[in-house]
């Protein structure tokens, strides 16, 4: 009996179940890897600065997508408070992406031009300074530690064979550019900058 | 909005979804039918056949699938077939009722719009500060005002250390309907320079001045010294009077508002780090993520804040 053969053998039943279930992502996943909208950046995107690199991997080392996710679905409820829903073209440059699926706080994939520099800065050293009702963490530590910027040419150079288009001057300057910068000011600049390449947010 | 969403699949890939995911559903209804049985009759001596397994002497009757459960598997393969004919699924075929994402988005907020437009354009009709005393508008613009100008200007609009309070009758850029209206349609910058230049004796002289032309204690002598500075240095800004200029934001430094006094820090304090370093102000642009309309109305809600007490 064929039916006892894969039964009786965990590994061919392994091999097999894998097969089956490939099928959901050959179908639903491989066909995004050659599709314009997800491989091609919207007009105007830019690949990161040296700075708002050094502040993407702050946000990523203190947990920020733990709470904030980088996503507006195409529901009017989030259109209204965010802007344009998120497309893929936005996130071509992007390795790893930091959607998130959690809102403890709001969706941030449009906060670039929102609220002022000096309104992040007094929010990111204590939040409750500006809204009292907050419940995020204070990162006072940002305003002390800085950059020293010796690993930013070679981040750069990662993401470049993902595709990210850096040129060989930004890399050369990366490290004059961020040295000695404030954790902070790399954080706010990277937050400023986020969905800002779409024009007319609403 | 852009129209960003767009038909840019190959045939290739097309083809690659639809084949695969009509296979899928050929290939279990494949094997549903394939493997199903009927119920085994008894033999004459009351055996019936089993599936030849056997543990601890307990075999297993070869029964088949329940009918019920047969038919909800045939259901779901009818579902699938039914979801791929009517919505998108099947590579470019864009489905019977040519549903996307995006067109129920904008169906949604056309609702929206046909529903509240005619709400928002009655109050835009109206002048501002008529507009300021009527209760429902009001009720409206509070709302607008918490969910967009409150994380900086406070809940109570009162401010905060950098951030203007709205319910004093100091104003940077001007009270008027017309004033408040520009300032929050298209934000404002505010640039103080830094005057380090001029040496902390100076600065000293000058920070003792400018506690003098609003009664605060001072050193007579320090300000009669920063006078002149200020004569020469500040007044370009800050006016001969030192009331301030509202085209470009200076403020008027001879009232009790200071909008850069940090929690527990002295007026002196503020005032001597404002002359070395410098502020720099900045209320980003409001019409671009509130509409003209909601503008109008959060413009009467501030102009209302100062008309109380």
């Amino acid at each position: 009996m064929k039916h006892e053969i894969v039964e009786k053998n965990v590994g061919l039943l392994a091999v097999l179940v894998l097969v089956v279930i490939s099928f959901g992502g050959l179908a639903e996943v491989v066909p995004l890897f050659f599709q314009k909208e997800t491989t091609e950046p919207v007009e105007g995107l830019e690949p990161l600065s040296a700075l708002e690199l050094e502040g993407r991997d702050i946000y990523i080392r203190e947990g920020c997508m733990g709470c904030h996710s980088q996503m507006i679905r195409p529901f009017r409820a989030e259109t209204e408070r965010y802007g344009h829903y998120s497309v893929a073209g936005e996130f071509v440059y992007e390795h790893n992406f930091l959607w998130g699926s959690k809102r403890t706080g709001p969706d941030l994939a449009r906060v670039g031009g929102r609220y002022s520099d000096d309104w992040h800065r007094a929010h990111l050293y204590n939040p409750r300074d500006v809204v009292p009702e907050s419940i995020m963490p204070a990162y006072p530590w940002l305003f002390e530690n800085t950059l020293d910027g010796s690993d930013t040419p070679r981040k750069m150079r990662v993401l470049r064979s993902m595709g990210v288009p850096y040129t060989d001057e930004d890399i050369a300057d990366a490290t004059r550019a961020v040295r000695g910068e404030q954790e902070i000011t790399a954080l706010v600049a990277y937050l400023q900058q986020l969905g800002t390449v779409l024009e007319g947010t609403r | 909005m852009n129209n960003l969403w767009t038909d840019s699949l190959s045939s290739f890939w097309s083809v690659w979804i639809i084949v695969i995911t009509l296979g899928t559903i050929a290939f279990s209804a494949w094997v549903l039918c394939a493997n199903r049985k009927t119920d085994k009759v008894p033999d004459a001596e009351g055996n019936v056949d089993t599936t030849g397994h056997a543990a601890d002497g307990i075999e297993e009757y070869d029964n088949p699938l329940p009918r019920w459960w047969f038919l909800l598997f045939i259901a779901t393969i009818v579902f699938a077939l039914g979801y791929l004919a009517l919505y998108p699924g099947l590579g470019n075929f864009r489905g019977a009722l040519g549903w996307t994402q995006e067109n129920q988005w904008e169906e949604e907020v056309a609702r929206a719009e046909e529903r509240y437009a005619p709400i928002f354009a009655q109050y835009q009709e109206i002048p501002v500060p008529e507009l300021a005393r009527n209760s429902d508008a009001m009720r409206v613009a509070e709302r607008i005002f918490q969910n967009n100008c409150a994380i900086c200007h406070g809940a109570n609009a009162q401010g905060g250390y950098g951030f203007p309070n709205l319910t004093d009758d100091a104003w940077l850029y001007g009270g008027q309907p017309e004033n408040i209206v520009a300032t929050i349609t298209n934000g404002r910058n505010g640039l103080m320079p830094s005057w380090q230049q001029l040496g902390s004796n100076n600065i000293e002289n000058v920070a003792n001045y400018v506690l003098s032309l609003s009664g605060l204690e001072h050193d007579a002598q320090r300000a009669e010294q920063g006078q002149s500075i200020f004569a020469a240095s500040c007044v370009a800004c800050h006016g001969p009077d030192a009331t301030g200029n509202q085209a470009l934001g200076a403020p008027n430094l001879t009232d009790d508002a200071w909008l850069y006094q940090a929690p527990g820090q002295s007026v002196a304090d503020a005032v001597r780090q404002t002359l070395r370093n410098g502020r720099n102000g900045h209320m980003p642009a409001q019409a671009a993520y509130i509409g003209e309309d909601r503008v109008h109305l959060v413009a009467a809600y501030v102009y209302s804040l100062s008309l109380q007490d």
